[in-house]
């Protein structure tokens, strides 16, 4: 258990039980918790964990470029959204990037991810092209599922990207069944299933973790804990209290941590990626981050506490590895600004490509029913 | 060639797949050492071992899930549901994940999965061990639905169930598993998915049927024969999704009345379909409207007087049959 995410978890969540209560008690702590304007202190809470010893400096800044890349690619869709230019549903990971890029960071390309909807960074970090993601966002015929639906209800096993569904928690069962046909083919791949907590109240879950944990499956079970299921707050959703203490009643590794460190992400997985390869079974991982906008584009979200979204805007992923890297690592305001520059050509270049590619013809709705 | 029962024909057909494509494996409760509620696997898991005829508890989601997840990466599991009635606990898994997943990844990459298991009455197994639930899968684009009724097709069409590139449900009749026997050849054969079979040619007068049916049928037929100098053709389906539109028009063209039997219920059964489809493409062949034998919509009741009014059978068949002759 890493305490920082449970105590501020906590906070948050009497935070909105008095607010529910007596309307302005808490606004204290509301303000005491979004202390980015008090002189002297941090802009941004800062990162207290190790590095991890492997990584080099330049592995560090590809961590920054992929948090980056993932944010930027996001905020381009939000844009387009608001432009009327993408037909179906938007629905945004702003502030859970860490999770993507740290759960990805050391996975091999035999290795398998069961992405869900604020995952699409982890499309793009198990290698699908950015123009092939814009073209399924885009419903048109060149991407994964040629128009066939949108968003991350696809896949790609070239890239070993299991497709999601809107039925969540649907995709763990099949994650692991995936983990299971790696392990009957002697590879040593470790299997990434993504899912909310709000999914968590599922049956499909238990079911997928019980099995896994009889068969000992080389599965990661990542819980991004985002604290809101559409409108529902965990203390409506997670039966007990805490969700990571389920994974002690299979005989599982079971962990909590602060989902908006990158490098404690980044370290606990690949702790549990190790154990995996090693036959030692799997590992479910709590990831207790924060939604920072309403479900979908949408969703004007008036159930959300704005205090609160503040403050947790002082815990941005990104902000605080920045913060990390200045201090620790003499990173410049130029190499930030070539990241973004890279990164704002590739998406450019992908959202072109999107643009210039045909949608499919109606009576292609037929095709991809079967394969042959 | 040798006398089989329904089971052991199928028991050949997993167990002939095994040995030629070691990517094929079992999963489902009790399927391992026990060998199955109803036997099936006997003897496989101590041919393939536990990791090939893989015990699973009791979660039929997962069953499904896993077999898709499995299928995914390039294996082909073969997921028994103890009874065909539990196939509704994993009713997600199968409509919303295995039937779409070709299409959400625009006809690339298939799933490869069957999910087999006894359905069907006539044992007194009331509400929940007596189901034939077929339809549900028939109306869903990217399942494919086989029903086979006798032991040789039932070998040659299980081997081309695995064999398919598609999730394909596999419906056995529990009746059938030991009251029937039939030849099967010892020798490698496959019956092709989506082809239907004459089972007995005639002139007067078409049955369209499957699964337990066919039997009720063919004996009705006999007994129409003899008793009312009546030429009846007997098609089973054996496929019920895709449907062999070819073969059933084909004999209603000729003999210009049909006759739709079906275990299944009265409402949006496979029949229903395939009354629709007739009428529809060849109206002008037809001397009498299409008539159908089913179960009453209502669940499939326990008590034998219950259950035997449910039931289609041959005195019901023969009593429908007389009916279309005469119109």
């Amino acid at each position: 258990m890493d305490a920082p995410a449970e105590d501020s978890m906590q906070s948050s969540k009497s935070t909105r039980q008095h607010k529910n209560g007596n309307g302005s008690g808490n606004a204290d702590k509301t303000l005491h918790l979004s202390a980015n304007n008090i002189n002297g202190t941090p802009k941004f809470q800062p990162i207290f964990t190790p590095v991890p010893k492997n990584l080099t400096r330049d592995q560090l800044l590809a961590l920054m470029f992929n948090l980056k890349k993932i944010r930027i690619f996001e905020e381009t869709i939000s844009r387009m959204s608001r432009q009327g230019k993408i037909i179906g549903g938007v629905y945004l990971g702003r502030g859970q990037e860490a999770i993507g890029v740290g759960t990805t960071f050391d996975l091999r390309n035999d290795d398998v991810v069961s992405p869900i909807h604020r995952d699409m960074g982890v499309f793009l970090l198990k290698g699908m092209p950015m123009r092939n993601l814009m073209c399924q966002i885009l419903g048109r015929k060149s991407g994964p599922s040629k128009g066939k639906d949108s968003w991350s209800h696809t896949g790609d096993m070239r890239y070993n990207i299991l497709a999601s569904s809107s039925m969540l928690g649907s995709s763990v069962p099949i994650a692991c069944g995936a983990s299971l046909a790696t392990r009957m083919r002697g590879l040593d791949s470790v299997t990434v299933t993504y899912f909310g907590e709000g999914s968590t109240a599922r049956g499909d879950i238990h079911e997928a973790m019980n099995m896994a944990a009889i068969y000992k499956l080389p599965v990661l079970f990542i819980c991004e804990n985002n604290q809101w299921a559409y409108s529902t707050p965990p203390d409506r959703e997670i039966g007990g209290g805490k969700v990571a203490k389920r994974a002690s009643a299979y005989g599982m590794e079971g962990l909590s941590l602060d989902a908006n460190d990158i490098l404690l992400v980044y370290e606990k997985v690949r702790e549990a990626i190790y154990r995996a390869r090693q036959g030692d079974g799997p590992t479910f991982i709590e990831c207790v981050t924060y939604r920072m906008m309403g479900h979908s584009e949408h969703d004007q979200a008036a159930y959300m506490d704005k205090d609160q979204t503040a403050a947790w805007e002082r815990r941005d992923p990104i902000g605080r590895f920045r913060q990390y890297l200045e201090e620790n690592h003499q990173f410049t305001d130029s190499e930030e600004k070539r990241m973004t520059e890279r990164i704002e050509a590739e998406i450019a270049d992908a959202r072109k490509f999107a643009e210039s590619q045909p949608f499919p013809e109606g009576p292609e709705a037929l095709e991809g029913v079967y394969v042959p | 060639m040798s006398q089989k029962t329904l089971i052991e024909a199928i028991r050949e057909g997993l167990r002939d797949e095994m040995g030629r494509d070691d990517t094929v494996f079992i999963l489902g409760e009790d399927v391992g050492a026990y060998g199955g509620a109803f036997k099936v696997t006997d003897g496989l898991y101590g041919q393939f071992g536990d990791e090939r005829v893989r015990d699973t508890p009791i979660s039929e989601s997962a069953i499904v899930g896993y077999a898709i997840g499995a299928a995914l990466m390039g294996m082909r599991p073969v997921a028994e549901m103890q009874f065909m009635d539990f196939i509704s606990c994993g009713f997600d898994q199968i409509v919303n994940q295995a039937a779409t997943m070709a299409y959400r990844y625009g006809g690339d990459t298939g799933v490869p999965m069957v999910i087999r298991g006894p359905s069907g009455g006539g044992i007194s197994g009331g509400l929940f061990h007596s189901q034939t639930p077929e339809a549900w899968f028939t109306h869903t684009p990217g399942l494919k639905v086989v029903c086979p009724s006798t032991p040789y097709d039932a070998k040659g069409l299980i081997r081309s169930s695995i064999r398919d590139n598609n999730p394909v449900i596999f419906f056995e009749h529990k009746y059938l598993y030991r009251s029937i026997k039939g030849e099967v050849p010892e020798e490698e054969y496959v019956i092709p998915l989506g082809k239907a079979d004459i089972k007995l040619e005639g002139d007067d007068l078409t049955i369209v049927t499957y699964g337990w049916m066919v039997h009720q049928s063919i004996a009705a037929a006999q007994q129409l024969e003899k008793e009312d100098g009546l030429s009846v053709e007997v098609i089973d389906l054996r496929t019920l999704s895709p449907l062999d539109r070819d073969t059933i028009f084909e004999s209603v063209k000729k003999t210009n009345r049909a006759l739709l039997v079906q275990e299944d219920k009265f409402t949006g059964g496979i029949m229903s379909d395939v009354s629709a489809q007739i009428t529809e493409s060849i109206f002008e062949h037809l001397d009498a409207p299409v008539m159908r034998v089913t179960a009453p919509d209502t669940p499939t009741p326990y008590a034998p007087p219950l259950e035997k009014f449910y039931l289609p059978n041959q005195e019901k068949i023969v009593a429908a049959a007389r009916k279309l002759a005469a119109y």
